[in-house]
């Protein structure tokens, strides 16, 4: 199985994969940003502004509060590249990437909180009042999407028998479990999860300037320059990693494997990035349908995900009757 | 082996024997520091040689020391003990050079007044807690696993109790002692039945009504490999399995009967409640997998593993919701202690569910989880308590509130802490992420159990163990963030430093032993095996895999790879910022939303304007905390003053606490009021007492020997 051209179009794959997540991150949330002003009545700005924005800030030259430690300075690094390893792992156009037997969903998981705790570090290192703020909320929100997540994982573990993403998508794909009323009820838990973690409306609202409203925002207060040229990048990788999952794991068509070569890889590309552009703009209606919700609602919303995934795997368990 | 472990014995126990002697002359305590951490090195790399296969095999070793009128003390060593034996020595040696380095004395400073740890039971007791914890490893028959069992019980009193001015310690001290006595008697218990099955061989004719053995049970044999021939069936063994959940269960810090725990392992010095939370909670869970899963045998059914499966998720989830509220230090990591020693039960718990459904390797996954959580989890413990041990003595606090800024003033603590916070928020690529992983996914395959309430029960245990370990992430942020990160909350935080040398070195050891561990879970699941075997039997082990971890079939965790893919990522970042971005930073006041900068009357800013423990705390505790630990949340504004921030009473009450603990002491001041009237008795009814009781007594021998 594993020929020298074979492996070769893996590593080639996982590289192009890389280059494509690393350079469409912005461009997504610019997209993003874009439609949803179109949607509320705006003009919007270009898609291109994100990547404009992070070209200006690397320009300048941070400046650190004088209680911040080194922790101000490393945590934007730690955060960058546990999300973009985590990107990496998540498979896009191609399956059967070269780092596809790393891509498990936990691992994923655990590459995100590694981003959030830096981001939470960082938030506290200046000591100031909103910094400290948005790190206990954000630490608490996770603290409710970590379990729905956990059972939506269940659901693929017992359906496919694997938490390797790339795994359930070849799986998926191939037709293997059919439509099932718990892949929907999943497919909610992790909606609300990525809303959650990605801190879109409803949960937080990326566009605010009401700082008792934020969190996500409220830990970058301090941050400047090239530093905040990072958490917003890191910020942009995770939005197009969570798309990315979904994609992989509800929408797993048209997906070439690594192995096919570079044309299938094009005609793969186009179909990803087109059902990237599909899921974002579906983001973009619901955030023009709905209001952001109080922060101590939002136990609420994500206490349904967990219910839903609970009731997905019971659904499972009764459906499948695993012996 | 064995020989040179009894050897080790010996010395622990000359030790403490020659600690009054010691504990007066100015290099005594440092003798006895090193000595113990010597004995502690040597038993992990003995253990370590035993789980490798190096040397002979061992055969038992018996004892010419015993109960009277029974059989001599039998010590043996397999891979179960040996892998704990590991743990203890690691744990032992970290704690002893973190003593050594605080009791040497230091050039430039005047040696410091004689503390409550100089003290000579103090000093005698270290040395015997490691030889009680280091006896009930090495136990290969009852009675000397609970004298081992015993004697750590009784010598980790004494160092609860070291400073015993404090009234609170003297509180915590007894409630433990109150707590350990309960826990034996529980045990002795379990012994006894667990004995009384084996010597009247079968269960039938127990059932029967036959008196087991001679009269007060000496004539049992309480050798392990008897017990194990005969395992518990029928009522003996739901009796057998919920005994041993409270005896072990009770020391190791399980709900409901961790109460103890978070006021006892913080009220010792530093290094021992490092030593307390990360070796002697492990040695309880070491009897409890003993008896339940190697003594019990492999025979039992599917729900035996349910009781330890469900203790361990309440513990888990409620250690990790009281860590995100507790503003002591050393009582967070104390109840992130009852956290992980809930995942650990969770994965024994799990592995005997496994191994009675017949999915042999799905046992030795969640057996291995369990192995795995308790050698990281006990590295990195030690680590973070010896570091707030540290910060006791550079800040002079336990309480968050009085830290803040600490990784300016002490930066190489900071650094150990940092490592060992981010395994316990179970970040990969360190420790505590292998680990967890595993036993996630030993949850996530429960569902092959065919049983729909067992499914269930995976279920909810898989939503509880998220929950847990995002909440010890928080909780483990919250504790950095509030110690080391921000401003100074006090004068003493900006004029703490880092330990002497050696002490240092305490704390860079286990935190390189931690990110060693979370690189190689693949060869230390490896070097586990003969520690699974007796957990699980012979079947379904888990072969060799380099450098990774693999679950049953399917998913892998790659550690290796992955920290390379991360400092890829991270070097490149490095050098793509540093070509495209001007160098270095500025540095002004903080920006803080444009509030001015602090005047100068304040030179760490306003106190008020960075959140404090409970601040930190407020969302989940309004979330979480306050429904399910019985409070109120009352952080509304006090309306009658504007001027007044509002403040709700700092206590959470524990449930364990409200609903077993206060009624139990209500029904012991009950009967003890009731017993108070005998006192009042008149000589004629203290004689039909006396009467009474022995016709009783009479009767029942009587009622026994009719059979």
């Amino acid at each position: 199985m594993a020929t020298p051209l074979s492996l070769l179009g893996a590593v080639l794959a996982q590289i192009l994969h890389v280059a494509l997540v690393l350079v469409a991150a912005p461009f997504l949330l610019g997209v993003l940003e874009w439609l949803r002003a179109r949607l509320l009545g705006f003009r919007g700005a270009s898609p291109r502004q994100p990547w404009r924005d992070l070209l200006r800030l690397l320009r300048k030259r941070p400046v650190l509060a004088e209680s911040a430690s080194w922790i101000s300075r490393a945590a934007p690094y730690a955060a960058v590249a546990a999300t973009a390893v985590a990107a990496a792992l998540v498979p896009g156009f191609a399956r059967g990437m070269a780092l596809a037997p790393l891509s498990d969903l936990l691992v994923v998981a655990g590459l995100l909180g590694v981003a959030r705790v830096a981001l939470a570090l960082a938030g506290m290192d200046a000591g100031t009042a909103f910094g400290g703020l948005g790190a206990a909320r954000e630490m608490a929100f996770a603290a409710f999407a970590e379990p729905a997540l956990l059972l939506a994982a269940m659901s693929f573990a017992i359906l496919t028998g694997s938490t390797n993403i790339d795994f359930i998508a070849t799986a998926f794909a191939g037709g293997a479990p059919g439509l099932r009323v718990s892949l929907a009820l999943a497919l909610l838990a992790l909606l609300a999860v990525a809303l959650a973690e990605n801190g879109r409306i409803p949960v937080d609202n990326p566009a605010t300037h009401l700082e008792l409203t934020m969190v996500h925002e409220a830990m970058l207060l301090e941050a400047s320059g090239r530093h905040l040229a990072l958490w917003q990048y890191a910020a942009a990788l995770r939005l197009l990693l969570w798309l990315a999952l979904l994609n992989a794991l509800f929408l797993p068509y048209g997906t070439a494997p690594a192995a096919a070569g570079p044309l299938a890889w094009v005609v793969a590309a186009v179909l990803w990035a087109g059902r990237m552009l599909l899921l974002a703009a579906a983001l973009a209606v619901f955030e023009r349908a709905i209001a952001k919700m109080r922060v101590f609602r939002v136990p609420e919303f994500l206490g349904a995900a967990l219910l839903l995934g609970l009731l997905g795997a019971v659904l499972l368990f009764v459906s499948t009757g695993l012996t | 082996m064995l020989t040179a472990y009894v050897l080790l014995l010996a010395v622990l126990v000359g030790l403490a024997l020659a600690a009054p002697f010691l504990a007066g002359r100015r290099h005594g305590s440092v003798a006895l520091h090193a000595g113990g951490g010597l004995v502690a090195l040597a038993m992990a790399a003995l253990a370590l040689a035993a789980l490798l296969g190096v040397g002979a095999p061992h055969a038992g070793l018996t004892l010419p020391l015993g109960p009277p009128g029974g059989a001599a003390s039998r010590l043996a060593l397999d891979g179960l003990s040996a892998w704990f034996l590991l743990l203890l020595g690691l744990s032992g040696s970290a704690t002893a050079l973190f003593a050594l380095g605080h009791a040497l004395p230091r050039p430039n400073r005047r040696h410091h007044a004689a503390g409550p740890a100089d003290r000579a039971p103090v000093l005698a007791a270290q040395p015997l807690f490691l030889a009680g914890m280091a006896l009930t490893l090495l136990a290969a028959d009852a009675y000397t696993l609970l004298a081992g069992f015993e004697l750590m019980s009784l010598a980790s009193w004494v160092l609860v109790a070291a400073d015993h001015e404090v009234a609170e310690n003297r509180a915590a001290a007894r409630l433990y002692l109150i707590v350990a006595a309960c826990g034996a008697v529980a045990l002795i218990l379990a012994f006894g039945l667990l004995g009384a099955g084996a010597a009247t061989g079968t269960p039938a004719g127990a059932s029967a009504g036959t008196p087991p053995g001679t009269p007060g049970g000496l004539g049992m044999d309480l050798a392990f490999a008897a017990l194990r021939a005969a395992p518990p069936e029928g009522w003996r063994a739901v009796a057998v399995l919920l005994l041993v959940l409270a005896g072990a269960g009770a020391k190791a810090g399980l709900v409901p009967l961790h109460v103890w725990l978070p006021l006892a392992h913080p009220a010792a010095p530093s290094h021992v409640s490092a030593l307390m939370s990360g070796a002697m909670t492990k040695v309880s869970l070491y009897v409890l997998a003993r008896v339940a899963l190697d003594l019990c045998g492999p025979a039992q059914p599917v729900w035996w593993g349910v009781p330890i499966l469900a203790a361990g998720v309440a513990a888990a989830l409620l250690g990790a919701l009281r860590a995100t509220q507790e503003s002591d230090a050393k009582v967070l990591l104390a109840c992130s202690t009852i956290e992980n020693v809930g995942l650990v039960a969770a994965g024994l718990g799990l592995a005997a569910a496994f191994r009675g459904a017949d999915l042999g390797p799905l046992a030795a996954l969640a057996a291995g989880a369990a192995l795995l959580h308790a050698l990281n989890h006990g590295v990195f413990k030690t680590l973070l308590f010896l570091a707030a041990g540290e910060v006791l003595h550079g800040a002079a606090t336990r309480r968050l509130d009085r830290m803040g800024g600490l990784i300016r003033t002490m930066p190489w603590t900071a650094a150990c802490a940092l490592v060992g916070i981010a395994a316990a928020a179970a970040l990969p690529p360190l420790s505590g992420f292998a680990s967890e992983w595993l036993l996630l996914q030993a949850l996530l395959a429960a569902p092959r159990v065919g049983d729909l309430a067992f499914q269930l029960v995976a279920a909810a245990a898989a939503a509880c163990i998220g929950l847990a370990v995002a909440l010890a992430s928080a909780a483990m942020v919250r504790l950095f963030g509030l110690a080391f990160l921000g401003r100074f909350r006090t004068p003493r935080a900006a004029g703490a430093e880092d330990g002497p040398p050696v002490a240092r070195w305490a704390l860079a050891l286990p935190a390189a032993l931690t990110v060693l561990l979370g690189l190689i879970p693949g060869p230390l699941l490896d070097l586990a095996v003969p520690a699974l075997r007796p957990l699980v039997g012979g079947t379904g082990l888990p072969g060799p895999q380099a450098f990774s971890l693999a679950a049953a079939e399917g998913p892998r965790y790659l550690p290796l790879p992955l920290a390379l893919l991360l400092g890829l990522a991270g070097g490149a970042l490095v050098l793509l910022l540093r070509a495209r971005s001007p160098a270095g930073v500025e540095t002004g006041p903080a920006w803080d939303c444009g509030f001015i900068p602090p005047p100068a009357h304040l030179p760490f800013g306003d106190p008020l304007t960075q959140p404090d423990a409970a601040g930190f705390a407020q969302p989940l505790r309004r979330m979480l905390a306050g429904p399910l630990l019985r409070r109120a949340d009352r952080d509304a504004p006090d309306r009658s003053s504007l001027d007044r921030p509002g403040h709700g009473p700092p206590a959470l009450r524990d449930p364990a606490w409200v609903l077993l603990f206060v009624p139990a002491a209500r029904l012991r001041d009950a009967l003890a009021a009731q017993a108070e009237r005998l006192r009042g008795f008149t000589i004629r009814r203290c004689l039909t007492l006396s009467f009474a009781t022995l016709v009783l007594l009479l009767a029942a021998i009587a009622w026994l020997e009719r059979g």
